[in-house]
């Protein structure tokens, strides 16, 4: 720790130099910080289903792949499941192609299984009396400023009605909030009624895209799920039931495995920094031959100048790790926030910082070790002789 | 007085490639405590190899070197560092300092080695930047000094942790006449009044008139003076 001070000179001995190798550390672990939140946020949700309230059934093979309706039934028989709902992607967008909205065909009893969404009973009423009906989060509302009472032409990018157009006509009877516990996302969420979108839709009458269980008994959770998906087995359809985080998770390996892309993406990344940040301390220790070479001969020992060099590179890329993972965690809650929460990214959870920091101090050692060999093996009369 | 330095058929021979080159050949040198002495001889004649090996920066090939009652020729790499930063203060041409320390910070380097609190280095440091006549610069880097003063800070550095021996090698070689002398100066007082045994290694003439004794070395041989 004393020498800290030495260690600090030396880093910054080259200021321009150093500081551009930490601005690329910088943007290298910021990138590191936004990716791997996105990554842990898509993979968690464990393969045991055990403690979930609720569950989702969709097809084994795709979740694009629908089910028949007549499942619902069939799924409300099995003991411990106390009541299933079912729900429709819709794809819909309003007005411009960019203006994406999450929406979604519901069965009447959809809304009741999920309390975090809070309408009040009046408009719960309104859209159960309303076959074009739909309840909005206050968010989405916002967004588009709609009010209750306002008739909205959405359009699907996915399905038409009978006759082609695919604007389906809407009149908005609920704004909802959502409780604190509620998935990210579910306040910008529309929903409408399963029977309008089945009834007037072109294709796929009579199916719906994944159905939601709820549970009695949240420890039987594994058990009922392997009953549920007993009822189709060995048939055209199908289907996997699992957590609602495990469906979010399948839902985003549609785009692909983040896993795979991050790690694949970052392995660049680090490649280069390490050649960057290499030829940085290389340098840096080349040009100080003689400053070591006179440590040495006032007494410091071969290890002593080996770690001081090994923590010059480690300093190094904490320094510049730590302000890339702080801005990644800054700019999370900032970009979820500037768009209107459209688009979600997480803040920085523990394991991302904690692989962060392991990274900082592998890659600093990494780039370290060459020009900290060299500084402990320097000779001291040659060095001081310039040889 | 009692020898401080005692040299007994030391040779030294580098290894270049396939080619040995003997620098030093069988060198006998007697130094005693408390003494000034200058070595000069022409360039190549191994000057800085024997000042090395006197300094514990190399070992000799053969022969023996005892300083105070250490064979230092017989030392390991660690050893012989730990012993250097005890026993030797080493005073250079082109004072060595470093760039991105004050001169507090740079006189302070070897304390570093030593069990001394952060506030007794300071102290220590200020008394050896005292001495050198330097304490209104305390808070100076090398860049922001003369010569004469960088090399007084470099001198201040090599006492501060209170060495018998200071080894010079040519520690004038790059200063004007004004500044060698305040240099030269500095070290006789550091002879005569701290009691400091000095090697030092000069081209010049009037920096041996300085010296109690002077040695001139050729073609690796010491060829006796007469005393100035
Ligand atoms: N590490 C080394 N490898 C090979 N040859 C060396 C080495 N060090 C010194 N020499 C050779 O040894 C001889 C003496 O060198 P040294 O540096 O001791 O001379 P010097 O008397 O100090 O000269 P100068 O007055 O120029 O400083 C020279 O011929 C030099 O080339
Ligand atoms: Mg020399």
């Amino acid at each position: 720790m004393k020498y800290l001070h030495l260690i600090w000179a030396a880093l910054f001995r080259r200021k321009t130099r150093t500081i551009l190798t930490i601005v690329s550390i910088v943007a290298a672990f910021l990138l590191f910080g936004m990716l791997d939140s996105v990554r842990t946020a898509f993979e968690t949700g464990s393969t045991s289903a055990v403690g979930a309230r609720r569950l989702v059934t969709s097809s084994r093979y795709s979740i694009i792949q629908p089910l028949p309706q007549a499942l619902q039934n069939r799924i409300a028989a099995i003991p411990g499941v106390r009541k299933v709902g079912y729900a429709n992607w819709f794809g819909g967008i309003y007005q411009d192609p960019k203006n994406f909205v999450f929406s979604y065909a519901i069965s009447p009893e959809y809304l009741d299984l999920y309390p975090e969404i809070e309408l009040a009973p009046a408009q719960r009423k309104a859209f159960d009396a309303t076959r074009t009906g739909a309840v909005v989060g206050r968010t989405l509302a916002k967004r588009y400023g709609w009010k209750i009472g306002d008739k909205i032409p959405l359009q699907s990018t996915i399905f038409p009605q009978k006759n082609g157009d695919k604007t389906w006509p809407m009149d908005i009877v609920g704004i909802f909030d959502v409780s604190k516990d509620a998935a990210n996302g579910l306040d910008q969420a529309l929903f409408f009624h399963w029977t309008y979108f089945n009834e007037a839709n072109a294709y796929g009458q009579g199916t719906v895209g994944w159905y939601i269980d709820e549970l009695s008994d949240p420890s039987q959770a594994d058990q009922v799920a392997n009953r549920i998906d007993a009822l189709s087995a060995n048939s055209p359809n199908e289907t996997k039931t699992q957590t609602e985080q495990a469906f979010q998770a399948s839902f985003a390996k549609q785009i692909g495995n983040i896993g795979l892309i991050v790690v694949g993406i970052m392995g660049a990344v680090f490649f280069t920094l390490v050649l960057l940040a290499g030829n940085t301390m290389a340098q840096a220790v080349r040009e100080r031959t003689s400053e070591l070479a006179v440590l040495k001969t006032i007494g410091f020992s071969r290890g002593s100048v080996l770690m001081m060099v090994l923590a010059e590179a480690v300093l190094l890329l904490v320094l510049g790790g730590l302000i890339g993972l702080g801005i990644a965690a800054a700019l999370g809650p900032l970009v979820t926030k500037g768009s209107g929460g459209l688009v979600n990214l997480p803040s920085l959870g523990l394991s991302t910082w904690m692989t962060g920091m392991a990274l900082m101090i592998v890659i600093g050692l990494l780039v370290g070790v060459l020009p900290a060999l060299r500084g402990m093996r320097l000779n001291i009369v040659d060095a001081l002789a310039g040889r | 007085m009692a020898t401080l330095i005692d040299i007994r058929d030391v040779s030294k021979t580098y290894t270049r490639g396939k080619q040995k080159v003997e620098v030093l050949h069988h060198i006998d040198l007697q130094v005693a405590e408390g003494d000034f002495l200058a070595l000069m001889g022409p360039s190549g004649s191994g000057k800085t190899t024997l000042l090395n090996l006197i300094g514990g920066l190399d070992v000799p090939t053969g022969g023996s070197i005892t300083v105070g009652d250490k064979r230092i020729d017989q030392l390991g790499a660690g050893a012989l560092a730990r012993w250097r930063a005890s026993n030797v203060g080493f005073i250079f041409q082109f004072y060595n300092l470093m760039p991105m320390l004050t001169a507090q910070r740079n006189v302070e380097l070897p304390l570093l080695l030593t069990k001394l609190s952060a506030a007794q280095r300071k102290r220590n440091a200020g008394i050896a930047l005292k001495l050198v006549g330097l304490e209104e610069r305390v808070t100076h880097k090398p860049s922001e000094l003369s010569g004469g003063q960088q090399q007084r800070v470099a001198i201040a550095r090599a006492i501060v942790s209170d060495p018998t021996l200071l080894v010079c090698d040519e520690p004038t070689g790059d200063l004007d006449r004004e500044s060698a002398e305040d240099v030269l100066g500095l070290l006789r007082t550091l002879n005569r009044e701290h009691g400091k045994t000095i090697v030092m290694v000069t081209h010049d003439p009037k920096a041996a008139e300085y010296a109690d004794h002077v040695l001139h070395l050729d073609k690796g041989m010491l060829v006796e003076q007469a005393t100035v």
